[in-house]
């Protein structure tokens, strides 16, 4: 696969570059804002927090440009960069952040449990998990898209999944896409689901499957990394607005988190530009109207 | 292992014509595996796949990221062990309860004991463990008093789950394949059921089940190398090399690499286990009745 | 219990997938597993150093590494096919290796006056093999043969973790991760398919293994 080459040499740079930004400073990396005197009202869970001085987030571990692992062992992507100026309002410096791997099927029962502070995990704000949780947000609005094989005239859109049973269509575990496709496809053998969305690309190169479909920004990076041999077909189908998962019912915590967004948007655009937004093909987005906090 | 005698015993001593025959069918048959070896080797280069980037972060040391990527495999391999460790260790207390349970209760005692080896036994340990996994979190079982974190233990108590029950049926073949004479002799002398167990059959038996055992630890570090399949979110060996391939990109690498990794360690350990056998099998009797009721797969 | 009763039909589909995987993988292991035992005890030196490289490599390594290297590796050296046929190869690579270890320990069990009595007439290592030892070995290799594809009926799951899709333990993971059922009362279900699968071919096994113990 020749795209992979292109890939190994993205990520050496990028690896690069952050060894060069941890030797400039004390580690703290990039330039998130950490209020000093930040101050709230008692018996709030930013109060709390700003007392604690540290923080348990739960963010995704291999989702490349939303929050990946690297091998230094700390997440890197917007999720977490969106995390970190949440944190740095409340006086938590980075190094003060403890990531904790939050895969789907677990999001809505580490943050009943208290386990984390809050998720920001690629987390689709939709009614069945906030009977469970709340969200702050939305910080981002992805939509769902299908990408094909760059000589792949058959397939233009996920109207045409059905008339083509033989296709297969590779997605995610327990993801918001892979249930949304549903709907577009013949039967259920028609869909093949990996633990991550690299696997789909690698079986998609392959022709192991000729459809991998995600939100629009993850495709990209795997349309942009391809050196042209994958491309997206038809419109974004769905809207997956992005939230932060926090307890269920603290309002307080809701509309902080709402306000530090718009209160940053400068370090919004920022982080977007030095993660997701590296991808050639991607624009930067403006951040979404936040949703009633309830 | 009587390979050699056995070999030999199913052809004639090779006579000039024979000998010869088979020399050119080992060299015959070495060149069909050296072409298979180099077509593979060939295809694989043609794909860039041994292009030295994509392996010199694990082979080169003077790579920038040799360190981190053996750091990252160091974590890995230790919670991969930690994890096995502790399911062994509670495999064989809970296996030797269930054994000794099943030998010693009467009928109708024996009943659930029965039915719980049955249920476990039959399932298969990658449901067992998403089972405990998601039971547990769905009935809010809080597991906060074990040390470490709750992933490790969903992990090792269902490796328990399955593996206990393999124990303890290895166990009682351990207590069956001994002579009815310790048993009876025990009594003879005036020993409770309780006695003859714990100090004439039990002894003898762990003595004997000692090479299945070490099979076992092989299955179980196996097995561990699940949690990166299902998901569970518990960095072990594998997960820590998937971690490593998505940063860098070199997924066929870095799956050789931790691939060859568990090869060597579960190797040296079924070496182990032939040694010990080889051992005991000077002194007892039958070492290899217990491994014969449960082929370690 | 109503998720499960709710989806009896795609409880059924799944469990008939699953039984396809093991059909196929049992077809597949026992051909290739015999041919390596073949191997491991001929005259010809490179095979029998192939059998037992085989049989060493598989063996100690796990089914899950096994079957990531069929669908990311295979594609690499130009072997292309659907995931379930890379799963399939993978369960049947992983478990020949275990049936050639218990036909092997089956022809170690074959008294040796048999194979020197098919030498004294004259029969050929080939003969001496199809017609005197493997119909004996196979006999007592029924036991070991029989927990081995057993237990390869329960690592069909695994296979089913790889994105194969559709099998038993995917439909569980589709009910709950999908439409939001409770775990508990869904992988009870996958549990049950599972449980009827391996106790039914352990009740097989017994009969089977009455049959062919003849007074020896």
């Amino acid at each position: 696969m020749r795209f992979t080459r292109t890939k190994a040499a993205v990520a050496a740079a990028g690896l690069a570059l952050s060894l060069a930004a941890c030797g400039g400073d004390d580690g703290g990396g990039e330039d998130v804002e950490v209020a000093q005197d930040a101050e709230f009202e008692a018996g709030t869970t930013m109060a709390e927090i700003a007392e604690r001085g540290t923080m348990t987030i739960g963010t995704k571990f291999d989702q490349p440009g939303f929050g990946l692992l690297g091998l230094d062992d700390v997440p890197e992507g917007f999720d977490v960069e969106v995390a970190k100026i949440i944190a740095g309002a409340m006086g938590v410096a980075e190094e003060d952040i403890e990531w904790k791997e939050t895969p789907s099927e677990v999001r809505e029962q580490v943050i009943e449990d208290g386990d984390v502070d809050l998720v920001a995990a690629t987390y689709t704000i939709n009614e069945e998990r906030a009977q469970r949780i709340s969200f702050a947000g939305p910080y981002y609005v992805a939509g769902q898209q299908l990408m094909v094989a760059a000589d792949n005239d058959t397939i233009s859109g996920p109207e045409d999944l059905a008339d083509n049973p033989d296709m297969k269509v590779c997605s995610v575990t327990g993801s918001t896409p892979s249930e949304n496709i549903r709907e577009y496809l013949a039967n259920n053998n028609q869909l093949v689901l990996f633990d991550v969305y690299d696997k789909c690309a690698d079986a998609l190169g392959n022709g192991q499957v000729d459809v991998v479909t995600t939100d629009n920004v993850i495709l990209l990076g795997f349309v942009s990394e391809s050196d042209g041999e994958f491309k997206l077909v038809g419109e974004q189908f769905t809207e997956e607005p992005y939230g932060i998962g926090i307890e269920k019912g603290d309002t307080a915590f809701c509309e902080f988190i709402n306000e530090t967004l718009a209160d940053n948007e400068d370090a919004y655009i920022e982080a977007w530009e030095r993660t997701a937004g590296e991808v050639e093909g991607t624009e930067t987005p403006e951040l979404p109207e936040p949703a009633e906090c309830a | 292992m009587s390979r050699d005698r056995t070999e030999s015993v199913l052809y004639d001593l090779p006579g000039p014509r024979a000998r010869r025959r088979a020399l050119v069918g080992t060299v015959l048959g070495l060149l069909l595996i050296a072409a298979a070896l180099a077509l593979v080797a060939m295809r694989l280069a043609d794909r860039g796949q041994l292009d030295a980037e994509l392996w010199s972060p694990w082979i080169d040391p003077s790579d920038e990221q040799f360190g981190a990527v053996w750091g990252l495999v160091r974590q890995g391999a230790t919670a991969t062990l930690i994890a096995a460790s502790l399911a062994i260790a509670c495999s064989l207390v809970v296996g030797v309860l269930l054994g000794v349970a099943r030998m010693m209760l009467g009928r109708v005692l024996r009943v659930p004991v029965v039915l719980f080896i049955e249920l476990f036994r039959g399932l298969p340990v990658v449901i067992t463990i998403v089972f405990v996994w998601r039971a547990m979190v769905e009935l809010k079982v809080d597991l906060g008093f074990l040390p470490g974190e709750a992933a490790l233990w969903y992990l090792v108590i269902g490796l328990t789950l399955y593996n206990s029950v393999i124990i303890a049926e290895i166990l009682r073949a351990g207590v069956l394949s001994l002579p009815r004479g310790q048993g009876e002799a025990a009594r003879a002398i005036g020993m409770t059921e309780r006695q003859t167990m714990s100090s004439i059959l039990l002894p003898q038996a762990f003595r004997v089940m000692l090479p299945a055992l070490i099979s076992q630890l092989i299955v179980i570090l196996k097995d561990t190398s699940l949690a990166a399949v299902i998901g569970l979110g518990y960095l072990e060996l594998l997960r820590r090399g998937n971690q490593i391939s998505q940063v860098l990109d070199n997924p066929i690498q870095s799956l050789f690499m931790v691939g060859a990794m568990f090869i060597v360690i579960n190797f040296a350990l079924s070496r182990l286990a032939t040694y010990v056998e080889r051992r005991l099998s000077h002194s007892s009797g039958s070492a290899s009745a217990a491994e014969a009721v449960v082929p370690a797969t | 219990m109503e998720p499960v009763l709710d989806n009896l039909d795609l409880y059924w589909s799944g469990f008939l997938r699953s039984l396809g995987i093991i059909g196929w993988s049992l077809l597949g292991s026992m051909v290739l597993g015999t041919v390596l035992a073949a191997f491991r005890v001929s005259p010809v030196a490179s095979l029998r150093a192939f059998g037992t490289a085989w049989v060493t490599l598989v063996r100690n390594c796990p089914l899950t590494i096994v079957l990531f290297f069929m669908a990311f590796g295979l594609p690499e050296v130009g072997v292309n096919a659907s995931f379930y046929v890379f799963g399939v190869t993978g369960l049947v690579i992983y478990t020949s290796a275990f049936v050639c270890e218990a036909l092997r320990s089956g022809i170690n069990a074959v008294d040796r006056g048999q194979a020197e009595a098919a030498r004294a007439i004259g029969l050929t290592f080939g003969q001496t093999m199809t017609q005197v030892v493997l119909p004996q070995a196979f006999r007592s290799a029924v036991p070991p043969l029989g927990s081995v594809q057993i237990a390869m009926f329960k690592n069909s799951a695994v296979v089913g973790a790889f994105g194969v899709g559709a099998d038993l333990f995917s439909v569980g993971k589709t009910l709950t991760s999908a439409q939001g059922y409770a775990y508990i009362p869904v992988l009870t279900g996958v549990a049950i398919g599972y449980l009827v699968i391996t106790l039914t071919a352990g009740v097989l096994l017994g009969l089977l293994e009455r049959k062919v113990a003849i007074a020896r």
